[in-house]
């Protein structure tokens, strides 16, 4: 048989029921599309969360006290709690080769408001001014926190964006008072939108000068974290290993074993990679169970065809038909079923996605390796599921299948 | 041609040993026309299994053609089916939804023949089958019984076989429709010198042919030319 014969079959033969060959369809497009659509959505989030953490400054070392769990992972290190990192640290920091500027931090969240009497509890940071270029933020309008502000302990504040809007509604905040922890403090400037990381958004803050959030609002002398940017990406695991066995001479303590935890933004990429991987599979095996649903179902509708056909199996046979005719022409059908299937269900996923992404408004990404995959599938689906009902049309008995009624 | 020595068919069921043929000889010679004959369980269908290389029997030898096919795997007895063996069934077997020619194309197909010289040859058997021309491309499900048979004919010759199988091919047509079915069959083989080999039960169907072949209980019991 050529390939346009068993075409011809094929389409003679999926023609001859349309409304079942559709339904059985139906079971691949499902399996396909939601495969597809949940792989999108998946692959959306990690997406939004890569850029969002680049977005957070690239080539930056995060050193927070205490000790990250094995295991525990980054994300829910609970920080705050330890206080070994001091103001000194930051000029230690500043000698190590490769380092580019350093940015002290500490955070603190406040109950905060503002001369237009709405109040909001946000997350206070004191910074110094390099805080602008370490952690990749840019200034919609005033200014930022300047040396001066932070020798002097001023009384000023930045706002992020998210913070702006909930203490100022739309109204120009700059110049405007707010109080924080009973105390009056002037707005300077407010920051451009950076998006939410996922588990913190940066733009609900309130930046004050660090010196200013220690000796005044906190009333502590250590740091809840310092951001070091590296020069280089390919200066990160050198400075890194400087940077720990600089602070732990300092801190006079082993530095197999510190009293700090040094965090490369690859380091939390790769947990929330490993966290949207595990997501993308999951929603992934669920929804290729329907596929298997529908494999299942190719693998019925092929049966009930051959009961049907016996005679015609019978026929072909008689005439001189053999085995791989007759296993060719009944597995093509399945593929071509699994095949048709799987393109209206990457369609159909695809449409999905985009309509997940626009009314929903979750990030969606249609890769194409998973519309190679889908694809593979399948075709895989239709051989495995049409192997077993073709074998059994081409093993019957000829005399056996003629007389068959 | 065609050459049978002492055939047997057992069939083994349960434990049970059923004696189909008991050592049938026969010989059919090219170009005859011969019908085969017998009641229900004669052994007929079987003994036509057998000679269509559908099947092969328990013992004996069977050659068609000059080639032996009494010990022939089931890819080997396809092979053999393809060139050399033409059927007719009782039911037609055609396939309902494909236009005649395409059903007459058919064997070609499996015969592994090139696409573009099907069409010709399977024209050439709708006329040999005195099959009308304005009925070529219709689907096969709108011919009345008649039509279909010939179609089935056209079919069974269209690989130029060794010899044309015909079973009870009258069997599903009323007399009138079944006299233009034999008498199809009857010009192929004066015109064409076809060897056709025709399984009926009834007597009147039979006289077609030249030679009739009487089966009893998986015997052959009388060999005899037709008395018509």
């Amino acid at each position: 048989m050529t390939i346009t014969d068993i075409f011809q079959e094929t389409t003679m033969a999926l023609g001859t029921n349309k409304v079942r060959s559709g339904l059985t369809m139906l079971g691949i497009v499902i399996g396909i599309s939601s495969v597809i659509a949940m792989v999108s959505i998946g692959q959306g989030a990690q997406g939004a969360i890569q850029s969002s953490i680049q977005g957070l400054g690239s080539n930056l070392l995060t050193i927070i006290p205490g000790i990250l769990q094995p295991g525990r992972g980054i994300v829910s290190s609970g920080r705050g709690a330890a206080q070994t990192l001091k103001n000194d640290d930051v000029s230690a920091l500043r000698s190590v080769q490769g380092v580019a500027s350093v940015s002290p931090e500490l955070n603190r969240r406040f109950q905060i408001t503002s001369s237009a009497g709405n109040n909001t509890n946000s997350t206070v940071i004191g910074v110094s001014p390099e805080y602008l270029t370490v952690r990749n933020v840019t200034i919609e309008n005033g200014s930022f926190i300047t040396d001066l502000h932070f020798n002097s302990l001023s009384r000023v504040a930045v706002l992020g964006p998210t913070a702006a809007q909930d203490l100022f509604g739309d109204a120009d905040p700059i110049g405007k008072t707010i109080r924080i922890n009973q105390m009056n403090v002037q707005i300077i400037g407010v920051l451009q939108a950076k998006g939410s990381a996922g588990f913190f958004n940066p733009d609900d803050t309130v930046f004050v000068p660090l010196t200013m959030m220690q000796r005044i609002l906190a009333g502590v002398d250590y740091l809840s974290t310092i951001a070091v940017s590296v020069e280089h990406k390919d200066l990160m695991p050198q400075v890194k290993d400087e940077a720990t066995s600089v602070l732990a001479a300092k801190h006079r303590v082993d530095p197999q074993n510190p009293d700090f935890s040094i965090v490369s933004q690859s380091d939390i990429l790769g947990t929330l990679t490993a966290v949207t991987n595990t997501f993308t599979i999951f929603l992934a095996s669920i929804a290729g169970i329907s596929l298997l649903v529908g494999g299942i179902g190719i693998m019925n509708m092929m049966l009930t065809t051959v009961t049907e056909r016996t005679r015609e199996i019978g026929l072909r046979k008689a005439i001189g038909a053999k085995k791989r005719d007759i296993t060719q022409q009944f597995l093509a059908e399945a593929v071509t079923l699994t095949f048709l299937g799987g393109a209206i269900g990457i369609l159909l996923g695809w449409m999905i996605s985009l309509a997940v992404s626009r009314f929903a408004n979750i990030a969606t990404n249609v890769s194409f390796s998973s519309v190679a995959m889908a694809f593979g599938v399948s075709a895989a689906i239709g051989i495995i599921f049409g192997y077993y009902p073709a074998r059994r049309a081409a093993s019957l008995n000829p005399i056996a299948a003629l007389r068959y009624e | 041609m065609l050459d049978c020595r002492d055939l047997k068919k057992i069939y083994t069921n349960g434990g049970e040993e059923t004696v189909v043929l008991k050592g049938i000889s026969l010989s059919i010679k090219k170009s005859e026309f011969v019908a085969i004959m017998g009641p229900s369980g004669s052994g007929k269908s079987t003994l036509m299994h057998i000679l269509g290389c559908l099947d092969t029997p328990t013992s004996g030898t069977y050659t068609i053609d000059g080639q032996d096919a009494s010990k022939l795997s089931d890819e080997a007895l396809a092979d053999i089916r393809v060139k050399k063996i033409g059927f007719v069934f009782q039911a037609f077997n055609l396939l309902p939804r494909a236009t005649v020619l395409r059903n007459v194309m058919l064997p070609l197909v499996y015969a592994r023949l090139a696409p573009d010289k099907r069409e010709e040859l399977a024209k050439q058997a709708l006329r040999a089958a005195a099959f009308p021309e304005e009925f070529w491309h219709h689907r096969s499900n709108q011919l009345s019984g008649g039509m279909m048979q010939r179609v089935a004919i056209a079919r069974a010759l269209v690989n130029n076989p060794a010899m044309i199988l015909a079973d009870e091919p009258t069997g599903n047509l009323d007399t009138k429709t079944g006299e233009t079915v034999l008498a199809a069959f009857q010009k192929l083989h004066r015109e064409q010198g076809r060897t056709i080999i025709l399984i009926t039960h009834e007597p009147y169907i039979a006289k077609h042919a030249e030679r009739i072949l009487y089966l009893r209980d998986g015997n052959l019991v009388r060999d005899e030319p037709s008395s018509l």
